[in-house]
């Protein structure tokens, strides 16, 4: 009668509306929500990265799974000494043998251990400092990574976008709206130009280039809206399925014992509603 | 490195570049030299003004009205005694933003260090949360007050995008401070906080350069520091001569960046009307 899938759309129904309830104002069911949802994200993540990153990627290249009759050197030996600590700890994770996941062994990745384990060691504050070597490497990597990645789309790429057919097989149109992207895009570029109070000439061409900032955020807010509004329909059309008879009325059930029980709580705290809900400004 | 230095280096990479271009290039990808030299060219202003700054020449650079409220909202949030909260985005330490984020952090926490407001700096990445704590811990002790720095003050949340969200808005719902700083990379949560800090009346002040996300963050908080106005942000905080000549470097570049769109729209012409055979889009597009 009640199987996984109904105990499931009841858990989405009750999940759904708690966090709808936010809308009254903050109360029990959204804590619950709110904690639920923290608690078994954080879980879910660390459980991602993990089994997609650390296992595979970081142990699976520094230890993988040796071929059958292959033997090991003095070296060797001792390296999987230390895989095979893991393997007592914990074997489903680490298992015989190394992992197996089809890299060869890569003894670069000794690094991003290494890193690694400087992270793990700073929540003890003589070493905190250790933190900063990974964190160090994060920034000035993915600084130089994404530098000629800006420079090749943001830059290199806006110039060519800005260099607009003004002669041959081009339609009015479109000369006058490649016209208009260029203004827009060096009035941009000059409101960004701090070293020069926005005064006179200089202060008109800024003020175009926010016009047209504000132009392209509208559009951009009134696109994000239409995305949202698609989502809540989405969540909508769950709750009126799961509203069937197919799900013992979930939706229904749930809605009406969240209203009494929020009108119970709310009589029972009107003082703290008085307190609590009078805005700063 | 002074002026002297700065040639000289300059001179001695020319010059090695020039033997190797005449000795075949070997391994040198030509296709891609219009980003060479767009990179020398972005490093050289960079270097040049920097080296301008530090040699103690004034730089001018005109007022942003978010970041004078910064000093107000923490000023604010300490008349009131209630505490300031601090968002640098859901991102990791590997996006700009974010690193322009955590040093923002520096500056507001030296602020609440001074008036000895309490903070908090709710984090989406474990990442994030070590280099916000050292920032922090670094600017309590700067301001001489590491006996107020405790590490709760940047606490991990969770890695995902909506459940910090739900988490971030239940800290501004039960803690209801007075401050709220919007500074990092964002996505779809940032109308979500943004509303809530609204709600509750607190002052906001956001910063991101993403773009899909500056209309949420200037319909609801009070200032928003759009895209470069952000990442210059630093620089007008700490006053910096480094920062302030990067900043300068940055402005002249833009104006480099004008001068060669409207040669590009001319070189252009030329060449469709036959005069010149000279096609700039080709050297334009990166292989």
């Amino acid at each position: 009668m009640f199987s996984a899938e109904i105990v499931g759309a009841w858990i989405a129904v009750f999940l759904t509306l708690a966090i709808f309830s936010y809308l009254y104002r903050d109360n029990p069911f959204y804590k619950i929500a709110e904690h639920i949802f923290v608690g078994v994200s954080a879980g879910y993540w660390a459980s991602m990265y993990f089994w997609t990153q650390i296992q595979p990627n970081l142990f699976g290249r520094l230890w993988p799974a040796l071929h059958e009759g292959l033997s090991l050197g003095f070296l060797g030996k001792l390296w999987y000494a230390i895989y095979n600590f893991f393997n007592l700890i914990y074997p489903p994770a680490f298992p015989d043998g190394g992992v197996a996941t089809g890299h060869g062994m890569q003894l670069t990745y000794i690094i991003p251990l290494i890193l690694g384990i400087m992270m793990l060691l700073s929540v003890f504050s003589k070493f905190s400092w250790f933190a900063r070597w990974g964190i160090c490497y994060v920034v000035g990597m993915a600084a130089g990574l994404r530098a000629y990645g800006f420079l090749n789309s943001n830059v290199i790429g806006q110039v060519k976008g800005s260099v607009i057919p003004l002669v041959g097989d081009v339609s009015t149109g479109a000369i006058i709206n490649g016209i208009i992207l260029l203004i827009g895009t060096i009035s941009g570029l000059l409101y960004f130009y701090f070293s020069k109070e926005h005064k006179g000439w200089f202060g008109t061409v800024g003020k175009i280039g926010i016009y047209f900032l504000m132009i392209s955020f509208g559009a951009s807010f009134g696109f994000a809206v239409m995305g949202r509004i698609s989502l809540l329909i989405g969540r909508f059309t769950d709750l009126k399925s799961f509203g069937g008879a197919a799900y013992h009325h979930a939706s229904l059930w749930i809605l009406a014992a969240m209203v009494i029980l929020l009108g119970i709580w709310s009589f029972f705290n009107k003082e703290e509603k008085a307190t609590k809900g009078v805005p700063i400004k | 490195m002074n002026d002297k230095k700065f040639w000289f280096t300059f001179g001695i990479i020319l010059i090695a570049f020039i033997i190797y271009w005449l000795l075949g290039h070997p391994f040198f990808i030509v296709e891609r030299v219009t980003m060479l030299y767009a990179i020398l060219l972005a490093a050289a202003m960079l270097i040049f003004y920097i080296n301008k700054a530090k040699r103690g020449e004034k730089i001018y650079l005109r007022a942003i009205p978010g970041l004078k409220a910064f000093e107000e909202a923490v000023g604010r949030a300490t008349e009131m005694g209630k505490p300031v909260l601090y968002v640098p985005g859901i991102q990791d330490m590997d996006q700009v933003e974010t690193v322009a984020g955590v040093i923002i952090l520096g500056h507001v926490a030296k602020m609440t260090a001074r008036y000895e407001t309490a903070l908090n700096v709710p984090v989406a990445r474990s990442i994030v949360m070590k280099a916000g704590r050292e920032s922090v811990r670094e600017a309590y002790i700067v301001e001489g007050r590491p006996d107020l720095f405790h590490e709760d003050m940047v606490h991990y949340l969770t890695d995902d995008q909506f459940a910090y969200a739900a988490g971030v808005n239940g800290i501004m719902m039960r803690e209801k401070p007075a401050a709220v700083f919007y500074q990092g990379k964002f996505y779809a949560e940032s109308l979500i906080l943004a509303e809530t800090g609204n709600s509750i009346g607190a002052i906001q002040i956001a910063g991101t350069a993403s773009p899909a996300q500056i209309p949420f963050f200037v319909t609801a908080c009070d200032y928003t520091l759009i895209g470069e106005e952000f990442f210059a942000a630093s620089a007008y905080l700490s006053e910096d001569p480094q920062l302030i000549g990067a900043v300068k470097g940055m402005d002249i570049l833009k104006v480099m960046i004008i001068a060669i769109i409207a040669l590009s729209i001319f070189l252009r012409v030329f060449n469709d009307l036959g005069w010149i055979n000279f096609d700039i889009l080709k050297y334009l597009t990166i292989q």
